[in-house]
């Protein structure tokens, strides 16, 4: 019998108990296998659920724990290396070192204040750019013809498919001393000297608002063609005017697309390792790279990972807020 | 009513433009004879022949994809039955902890992501001795966590929007719970597990973060090649390359635009029948 | 089992003898705080067309999903042919179900909607081709086969989610608002052509409506309903003819209600006079009612006669004017108002056609009944 007959077996065998019962009539037994068949209903779910649960628990949430641990354990010159966080002594006193110096570390050392605070400043900048940029061409592609609708979709989605680090890559070549930008203004005769735009702020900026733009449309136009025109309609018969109309009416109402695009720029923006490293200065103090450097530069496992428990911190509550939006979004439309 | 179309338009020319003059430019530059990439020397098309004998891009490319692959299709198996989860079962002890932890990868910034599951690999490899060096096994295993996050909202999604009723009528025709599953829930959503299948397999193949944290000798991807040209500077067959992806995307997409195109045809021609005939 | 030619024949809640179908044991559905179905019990007989009628949000759709097995109730039993259906999940009982969006599979064909009932009772191949196709003719959809739901007009799918659930014989087939989304001609043609396939099967029908002119033409009996509780079972003449409280009165069809106190009662006739006009209303039977109790004295507006003189009873006589009218084709709609601000309804049929003498508006009348016409209401 394999294990996939057995559950049919089970249920052929209490089916033809049940028939039986019901011939002879007892209504305890009955009872029963119908309790049983409940028990078993349950546990097929629980199964179900335990699946993802159990892969989710092993590689998502243990590994914070992890690093807690490490974050609260000393560097040391060993493989792996760092102290372990208790150890038996004369195999009977459980020896646990903690060391906060770490965290102490990150408070002490303005560099990791001053690199979340411009994090964050980075990300929010360019969330808000995103918004600018986004939100006409998300409304845009919603107020389209269907016919155009599709393609101007398509055009926004291409470059999501495409390689994020590539086309970070491409900025590098458009923006570097003899790149496009500057060989054309220097072609057409409007400076002398290159810009310097690589390696810069500037650089970080364009970047993060150019790789995240389509994660602000595509939740806006989620939203915004979903919005129904004949409210407008109504707002204009009752004598609003367009632009207050738009403040009135539509603004709020794509509310909860703004939020959803924003989150997704925001809070991957705020830990960004890539394009600070590609188009930022050495000394662009972004967090990402920070965690990056302290990892694999001087192998200091548990700064980073102290470094990756504060930033987590500081992020717990947009990400709380985000699946908190979610989830009501998602009741509403249930 | 026209000055709102005109700034409309002009956004809309503006933001799209800057969406393209960066991917146009890498490609015109990867026809171009210079070494210097953005200094126009003339029209050349080495770069792509350089590109397929540099064996180094070749098996990071050959790895990535075996990744890309595996994890696509395993975080569309364990994404679906969490999406489906969530849509599905009101209430379960706890849900809390589940939703949050499906939804979290969404947002989770790359390097907390890489770091702690890198130290989770460490560990493990202390305790158990599995996995043996990192790699393969542990890059697959890190993609497949992020990719299921996507595929589970993808299909939470689509099932909210999917009429229950249809899976109670089969209920109350006398099916069980697990046959309806995959007679009838299943082939309904199943544009939503190919899109997500689709989405699972882009984002392993431009993972650099994570991979950098959980590979190990001999196993570099493909973004990791690509990075550790580019940090020193730009490279044209990168510009090949990335042409190459381009293009393979675009194919994929006009595709994908023209079978949807034709169906929704079919299926208005389809409702205009029924329509005319009582 | 009896079978019956005429509808007056058939009673089976008035025989002692026989034992409901389906029987409803103080049922309670609560959702967290709200109480959707309150404490429901209701005995439904075999081969009814049942209908439960109510307004949205009555419970009656919640009813009929504890029936099906999609619910649990929070309280009270509910039993199919004897058997307590606790713990028992759609697939196991002996009840199929019409849903409102009718639920077709969208990926299958129209036989392959239809077999999928039999298919789960492990029928050979043969035997299930037959019964399709023998379904597919009985609501005549052979045509149409092959094509897939969305390849069928609304008319036609709603025929396939009935022959999808007729065909595995149940004893009980529930059905939640059938006709909600047919057209008005396509309604009528379809509410015969369900009372048909109902005799014709013998299935027991519980149907779930708001439409109180569906549920008078398809129902052996009624069960009206109110925010979870039933106001009053019966056959649609004891609902219409005789409602057992203001409420059930007013919802079905239309009704004018005078409040007020009882100044004579003896077991052979009432006398009541009327709060708000001065006359009163001499009812010819008896009431049960406290003395001195108050009451409402119900009348429908086909039971009035108009006329401009006064008649010669000296009860149940109002006078008005009219206020509006409004015509109908077969029958007139006079609104007319009394002293006091209160309008009355009234519905003439049009007898003569084109009459000259009809009743306009403005004109100064008298309103009169019989004593039979009059429901006096104690709630």
């Amino acid at each position: 019998m394999t294990t996939r007959g057995i559950p049919a077996f089970t249920r052929r065998v209490t089916d033809q108990a049940e028939t039986l019962v019901k011939k002879v009539g007892g209504g305890s037994l009955r009872e029963s296998l119908r309790r049983r068949g409940r028990a078993v209903r349950t546990l097929g779910r629980g199964f179900v659920i335990s699946l993802p649960y159990a892969w989710l628990l092993a590689f998502f949430l243990v590994p914070f724990i992890i690093v807690l641990k490490i974050a609260l354990s000393e560097a040391d010159i060993a493989q792996p290396p760092y102290t372990p966080l208790w150890e038996w002594v004369e195999g009977q006193y459980l020896n646990i070192k903690i060391n906060l110096g770490n965290f102490a570390f990150l408070i002490q050392d303005s560099l990791y204040l001053n690199a979340y605070l411009n994090s964050v400043k980075v990300a929010l900048i360019s969330t808000v750019i995103c918004l600018i940029i986004g939100y006409p061409m998300a409304y845009g592609i919603a107020r389209a013809r269907p016919a155009k609708r599709t393609i101007l979709l398509m055009l926004v989605i291409l470059p999501f498919w495409t390689s994020f680090l590539i086309r970070v890559y491409a900025w590098i070549g458009i923006l570097k001393n003899n790149g496009l930008i500057n060989n054309l203004l220097m072609w057409l005769g409007v400076i002398d000297s290159p810009i310097v735009m690589l390696q810069t702020d500037f650089a970080v900026y364009l970047g993060i608002v150019y790789s995240y733009l389509p994660f602000m449309i595509l939740p806006l136009y989620a939203n915004l063609e979903k919005l129904d025109e004949t409210l407008l309609e109504a707002a204009y018969d009752l004598g609003c005017r367009p632009a207050t109309a738009f403040i009135r009416v539509t603004l709020p109402l794509s509310m909860p697309g703004i939020i959803a695009g924003s989150m997704l720029v925001f809070i991957p923006a705020v830990g960004e390792f890539v394009i600070p490293a590609l188009l930022g200065a050495p000394d662009t103090l972004m967090i990402g790279r920070i965690l990056w450097d302290e990892f694999f530069g001087n192998r200091d496992w548990p700064v980073a990972s102290a470094v990756a428990i504060a930033l987590l911190l500081l992020l717990v509550i947009p990400i709380v807020f985000f699946q908190h939006t979610q989830a009501r979004s998602g009741e509403a439309e249930s | 009513m026209k000055r709102r179309s005109l700034f409309l338009f002009s956004a809309m020319v503006f933001g799209f433009a800057f969406l393209y003059i960066p991917i146009v430019s890498l490609i015109v530059y990867s026809f171009n004879k210079s070494k210097l990439v953005t200094v126009w020397a003339g029209f050349s098309t080495q770069w792509y022949g350089a590109l397929l004998e540099n064996d180094q891009i070749l098996q990071a490319a050959w790895i990535s994809l075996r990744i890309a692959t595996l994890n696509a299709t395993v975080a569309v198996a364990l994404g679906t039955i969490a999406g489906f989860v969530l849509a599905r079962f009101r209430r379960f002890r706890g849900r809390t902890l589940f939703t949050g932890m499906v939804t979290a990868p969404l947002v989770m910034p790359e390097v907390i992501t890489g770091l702690s599951l890198l130290l989770l690999f460490v560990a493990m490899e202390a305790a158990i001795g599995w996995p043996s060096g990192r790699g393969f096994t542990t890059i697959t295993i890190a993609h497949i966590t992020f990719s299921m996050a996507y595929v589970a909202v993808i299909v939470q999604s689509r099932l909210s929007d999917m009429d229950e009723s249809i899976e109670e009528a089969a209920l109350d025709l006398g099916a069980r719970p697990l046959k309806i599953f995959f007679l009838i829930t299943l082939p309904i959503i199943a544009p939503a597990l190919v899109a997500g299948w689709l989405l699972a397999f882009t984002l392993s193949l431009d993972d650099l973060v994570i991979a950098s944290f959980v590979s190990g000798p001999g196993s570099s991807t493909l973004p990791m090649v690509i990075f550790s040209k580019v940090r020193l500077g730009v490279s044209p067959e990168i510009n090949a390359l990335a042409t190459i992806l381009v293009g393979l995307v675009a194919i994929g997409t006009v595709i994908a635009g023209i079978v949807m195109a034709r169906k929704q045809k079919t299926r208005e021609r389809d409702m205009q029948l029924a329509a005319a005939d009582k | 089992m009896p079978s019956f030619t005429s509808f007056s024949t058939f009673e089976p809640w008035k025989d002692p003898g026989q034992t409901p179908y389906v029987r409803l044991e103080r049922v309670t559905k609560k959702f967290g705080d709200f109480v959707a179905v309150n404490d429901v019990s209701l005995d439904i007989y075999r081969q009814e067309l049942f209908c439960l009628l109510g307004a949205s949000g009555c419970g009656k759709s919640t009813l009929l999903r504890m029936l099906a097995g999609f619910e649990e109730p929070t309280s009270g039993r509910i039993l199919i042919d004897g058997m307590d259906m606790a713990d028992t999940p759609p697939y196991e009982r002996p009840v199929n179900m019409m849903f409102q969006s009718y639920a077709l599979f969208p990926h299958m064909t129209v036989t392959q909607n239809v077999a999928f009932g039999l298919k789960q009772e492990k029928l050979s191949r043969s035997d299930i081709r037959s019964r399709v196709k023998e379904m597919l003719e009985l609501v005549k959809l052979d045509r149409f086969a092959e094509r897939k739901p969305h390849q069928l007009s609304g008319g036609q799918r709603q025929r396939v989610a009935l022959a999808r659930s007729l065909i595995k014989r149940p004893k009980l087939l529930l059905l939640d608002e059938p006709l909600a989304a047919l057209d008005k001609k396509l309604r009528e043609h379809t509410q015969f052509e369900l009372m048909n396939i109902q005799e014709q099967l013998g299935v027991t029908f519980i149907v779930v409506t708001h439409d109180q002119q569906e549920a008078m033409t398809l129902a052996t009996r009624i069960g009206v309903m109110d925010e979870g509780y039933i106001a009053q079972v019966g056959t649609p003449t004891e609902i219409y003819e005789f409602p057992a409280s203001r409420f059930v009165a007013d919802f079905i069809g239309s009704v004018n209600i005078f409040e007020g106190s009882i100044t004579e009662d003896e077991p052979d006739h009432v006398t009541i006079r009327m709060r708000d006009q001065e006359a009163d209303i001499y009812v010819d039977h008896g009431v049960n009612a406290p003395p001195d109790a108050r009451v409402w004295a119900a009348v429908r507006p086909e039971k009035i006669h108009i006329t401009r003189n006064r008649p010669e009873q000296s009860a149940n006589v109002i006078e008005g004017t009219v206020k509006e009218v409004a015509y109908m084709g077969d029958f007139s709609i006079y609104l007319v108002g009394l002293e006091g601000d209160r309008t009355i309804r009234v519905t003439q049929p049009n007898l003569r056609r084109g009459d000259p003498e009809r009743i306009t508006w403005d004109e100064h009348v008298f309103l009169h009944w019989l004593p039979s016409s009059i429901v006096v209401l104690t709630e």
